[in-house]
C-alpha cells in the first residue's frame, strides 16, 4: 500500500551526532501522528527533520511519493505547514496580518495579498473562531487566541500536512479541547494530515489515529491509540515507578499506600472514586469490595487499593466471594460504607455492611470521618 | 476589503503626503538658507540656468544642491540600512553605528587615505567606497560571530558599542600619526559630514544607493517574512542561507557608501525606522521600505540644515546634532521595550 507521508529508516540528530535511528513512520493522508516521550526524548528533533528545519542524517522522507530533499523550499511551503513552540515577537502586526503570511508561497514578486488570498485569510480564521480579533495586536492577545492565530496561519498556508510543536502547552483546558477539536476537523473535512507532538497523554489518546513513543535511541513504539496505551507500555515509557497508568481513564494515578491495609471500602456504581483518591492522598492503605469488574470504581481500585474483592461481570455474587470479603474485613479496623442505595446484583454488599455493625466494628460514611 | 483596510491605506496615503511636504520644503530651505541667504525666486532663476548673479550661481550649484544631495542620498541610505539590520538581529536598536559597522568601515578608510596620502596618491572615490565596504563586511562578520555567542540581545548591542571604540581608537592612533597636510581632511571626515561633496560624489553615491535601495524594495516580501523569524521564514519558502547573505551585503554596502563620503552619522540608522513604524502603524517592509528612505532624508537634510545656520557662520559637528535629536529616541525605545516586559 502507497502511503501519503512516509519515513524510511530516518536517522535524526545535531552536528551529525544521531540522536535517533530507524523512524520508519507510515502515514495515510488525513491521519492524525502523535509523537508522545519524556521531556528530551527527541520529539521536537524528529518534527524539525520533518519539516527540514533540521538536516536529517540518514534515511528519507517521503510526502506523496516524494522525497523532501528533491524538494525546493517553495514545494516544501506548499506541501508543510508548521506551528512551532517559540515565542512570536512581532512589531505593529494585526492577528490577521501574521495569519496572512501564510498566504506568502501564493503572492506574487511583492507579496501583495490579492482578494483570493484575503478570502482565504478569512476562511481560515473564522475555522478557529478568530475572525473576531482580527485586528488586535498579535502582541495584545491571549496564549490561547495566539496559538489560534498561529494554527489558522499554517491552515491558510494550504499545505497537505501540519505540523505542530506542543501546540497545547501553556494553554487551559478550554482551547487545549478546541485546537484538537480543530485539527480533527482539518484531518476529517479537508484531508489534512497532521503530525504534532504532544504532553497530555488523555489528549493524544482522543484525538490520534496513531501514536508513536519517542524514548531512547529507537521509536520505542508506533501503533494505535489503542496498541499504544496499555498500563505497562505508558508506564515503562516514562519510567513511572511511583504510579501507574490507567488506560481506560488516559490519565496517570498516584501510586497505592503500602502496609497493611486498615480501612475495609464498602463501593461501587462510582460512589468510591472520591473516597479511594482521599485515603491515597492520607497514604491509608485501604481494601475496597464487592465490585463487579465492570464497575467504575473498580478501574479505580485496581490501582488504588491494597487489595480489590470483584465479581464477575454482570453475575450475581457468589457466596465464596462473600466469605472472602467479610474474612478481610474483620481484619480492618474501619469499614466505610459509600452505599446508599443496594440492588438485587449487589445485595451482598448490605449484608456486609450489616455484618460490619453487628460486629461493633467502626463504622463510618466517607473518608473525611477517619 | 475591510474597513480596516481602507483606514490602513488612508493612514498611509496621509503619512506619504505629510513626509513629501516636509521633504521639498527642507529641499528648499538647504538651498535657501546659509551664510549667504538666496531668495527663492533667484533658485528657481538659477536652477532654469537664468541666473544673473555669478556668486549665487556657484554657492547653488557648486556648494548647496551638492551637499543638499549627499543629506538626501545618504540619510536615505542609513535609515534603510538600521531598518536591515534591526529586521536581521529582531533588535529595534540595531543600527551601523552602534553595532560598530561604521565605525570598522572608518577605520578601513582612514587606513587607505593615510597610506595613499603618504604615497602621495590621488585616492579615487571608488578606491574609498570599495575600502568602506571591506571595512563594513569585515566588522559584519565580526559582530555576526558574537551574535551566535551572546543570546541575549542587549549583549550584542554592547559588543557592538565595544567593536566601535576599539575600531575609533585605531582611527585616532592612524591619525595623530599621519602626514601633517592629510590630518585636517581627515578629521573633518571622520566626524561625519556631508560638507566637500562634489558632483562626481553625488553620481556615485546615487547610483550606488539606488541600485541597492531598488534591490531592498524588492525582497519586501522575504524581510516581511523574515519578521517573523527565522524558522517560520523558511517554512514559507524563503532560502534562509542566501536570504542572510544577501541582507547583510545590502546593509553593508549602504553603510559603506554613508562612510565613504560623509563619515560616521550616528542614531539615523535607529531613529528613523522607528519613528517610521510609529507613523505608518505597521511594519509591514513594502510601505516601511520607501517611507524610510523618505524620513532618512529629512532626517539628515533637517540635521544639517541645523548644523550649518544655527550657529553660523559656525557650523556644527553633524554627528553631534543627529545625536541630539536621535539619542532620546533610542532612549524611549528602550524604555517602552521594557515596559511591555
Amino acid at each position: 500500500m502507497d502511503y501519503f507521508f512516509s519515513t524510511d529508516k530516518l536517522v535524526v540528530g545535531y552536528d551529525g551526532k544521531p540522536l535517533i535511528k530507524d523512524i520508519d513512520i507510515r502515514l495515510n493522508k488525513g491521519q492524525i501522528l502523535t509523537l508522545i516521550g519524556p521531556n528530551g526524548s527527541g520529539k521536537s528533533t524528529i518534527l524539525k527533520s520533518i519539516t527540514k528545519h533540521l538536516k536529517h542524517l540518514h534515511g528519507t522522507v517521503y510526502i506523496d511519493k516524494r522525497s523532501i530533499e528533491d524538494m525546493s523550499s517553495e514545494d516544501m511551503s506548499r506541501q508543510v505547514s508548521v506551528v512551532l513552540t517559540e515565542r512570536l515577537k512581532t512589531e505593529l502586526m494585526t492577528c490577521e496580518d501574521v495569519v496572512a503570511t501564510g498566504r506568502y508561497p501564493y503572492t506574487g514578486l511583492l507579496g501583495i495579498l490579492s482578494h483570493h488570498d484575503r478570502l482565504k485569510v478569512k476562511e481560515a480564521m473564522e475555522m478557529v473562531n478568530a475572525w473576531e480579533i482580527r485586528n488586535r495586536d498579535f502582541t495584545q492577545i491571549s496564549d490561547g487566541q495566539r496559538q489560534r492565530i498561529l494554527l489558522a496561519r499554517a491552515i491558510c498556508q494550504e499545505p497537505q500536512i501540519i505540523v505542530l510543536d506542543e501546540p497545547t502547552s501553556f494553554l487551559d483546558v478550554r482551547y487545549k479541547l478546541e485546537l484538537l477539536s480543530i485539527l480533527r476537523k482539518l484531518s476529517e473535512e479537508r484531508g489534512i494530515t497532521v503530525i504534532m507532538s504532544l504532553h497530555e497523554l488523555e489528549l493524544a489518546q482522543k484525538v490520534s489515529d496513531l501514536v508513536m513513543c519517542v524514548k531512547g535511541e529507537h521509536i520505542a513504539h508506533f501503533g494505535t491509540p489503542q496498541e499504544i496505551f496499555q498500563r505497562d507500555l505508558i508506564g515503562n515509557l516514562y519510567e513511572v515507578s511511583n504510579g501507574s497508568f490507567n488506560p481506560l481513564f488516559g490519565s496517570f494515578e498516584m501510586d497505592r499506600p503500602m502496609g497493611e491495609p486498615k480501612v475495609f471500602v464498602i463501593a461501587g456504581g462510582g460512589t468510591g472514586i472520591t473516597e479511594y483518591r482521599t485515603l491515597q492522598k492520607k497514604r491509608i492503605p485501604f481494601v475496597t469490595g464487592i465490585l463487579h469488574e465492570n464497575d467504575i470504581d473498580y478501574q479505580l481500585a485496581h490501582d488504588l487499593a491494597s487489595q480489590v474483592i470483584a465479581a464477575k461481570s454482570f453475575e450475581r455474587i457468589s457466596e465464596s466471594i462473600y466469605e472472602q470479603a467479610l474474612m478481610k474485613m474483620k481484619s480492618c479496623d474501619t469499614v466505610m460504607n459509600c452505599l446508599q442505595n443496594y440492588g438485587e446484583l449487589n445485595d451482598e454488599n448490605k449484608k456486609l455492611y450489616e455484618a460490619a455493625v453487628a460486629m461493633g466494628l467502626k463504622v463510618v460514611a466517607s473518608a473525611e470521618d477517619l | 476589503m475591510t474597513d480596516e483596510n481602507m483606514k490602513r491605506r488612508m493612514r498611509y496615503g496621509i503619512a506619504m503626503v505629510m513626509l513629501l511636504i516636509l521633504f521639498f520644503t527642507l529641499i528648499i530651505l538647504n538651498i535657501n538658507l546659509g551664510s549667504v541667504s538666496v531668495p527663492i525666486k533667484d533658485i528657481a532663476k538659477t536652477l532654469l540656468g537664468q541666473g544673473i548673479d555669478m556668486t549665487e550661481h556657484d554657492i547653488i550649484w557648486k556648494i548647496r544642491l551638492p551637499r543638499m544631495m549627499a543629506a538626501l542620498i545618504l540619510g536615505g541610505a542609513l535609515a534603510l540600512s538600521g531598518f536591515l539590520l534591526q529586521t536581521y538581529f529582531n533588535n529595534p536598536i540595531a543600527g551601523p553605528y552602534v553595532l560598530g559597522i561604521s565605525s570598522g568601515s572608518k577605520l578601513v578608510v582612514a587606513i587607505v587615505m593615510v597610506l595613499a596620502i603618504s604615497r602621495h596618491y590621488v585616492v579615487s572615490s571608488a578606491t574609498i567606497i570599495i575600502a568602506a565596504f571591506i571595512g563594513a563586511m569585515v566588522t559584519m562578520g565580526f559582530v555576526l560571530l558574537v551574535a551566535r555567542s551572546v543570546r541575549r540581545s542587549t549583549m550584542l548591542i554592547v559588543s557592538g558599542v565595544m567593536i566601535a571604540y576599539i575600531c575609533s581608537a585605531i582611527t585616532d592612533f592612524i591619525i595623530t600619526f599621519a602626514d601633517d597636510a592629510s590630518i585636517v581632511n581627515l578629521h573633518n571626515w571622520s566626524l561625519g559630514s556631508f560638507s566637500g561633496t562634489s558632483w562626481e560624489d553625488v553620481r556615485i553615491m546615487a547610483v550606488v544607493v539606488m541600485i541597492t535601495s531598488v534591490i531592498v524594495f524588492l525582497m519586501s516580501k522575504q524581510i516581511g517574512a523574515y519578521q517573523l523569524g527565522e524558522n517560520y521564514a523558511q517554512n514559507m519558502g524563503v532560502n534562509i542561507k542566501a536570504f542572510r547573505v544577501i541582507l547583510v551585503t545590502l546593509s553593508s554596502t549602504l553603510c559603506a557608501c554613508v562612510i565613504a563620503f560623509a563619515g560616521p552619522i550616528s542614531f539615523v540608522g535607529i531613529a528613523v525606522p522607528h519613528l517610521i513604524k510609529g507613523l505608518l502603524k505597521t511594519s509591514k517592509p513594502l510601505m516601511v521600505i520607501p517611507a524610510c528612505f523618505l524620513g532618512g532624508s529629512i532626517f539628515a537634510l533637517g540635521c544639517d540644515l541645523i548644523a550649518r545656520t544655527a550657529f553660523a557662520p559656525l557650523e556644527l559637528s553633524l554627528g553631534s546634532v543627529t545625536a541630539v535629536f536621535g539619542a532620546p529616541i533610542v532612549i524611549g525605545i528602550m524604555m517602552r521595550k521594557k515596559e511591555r516586559g
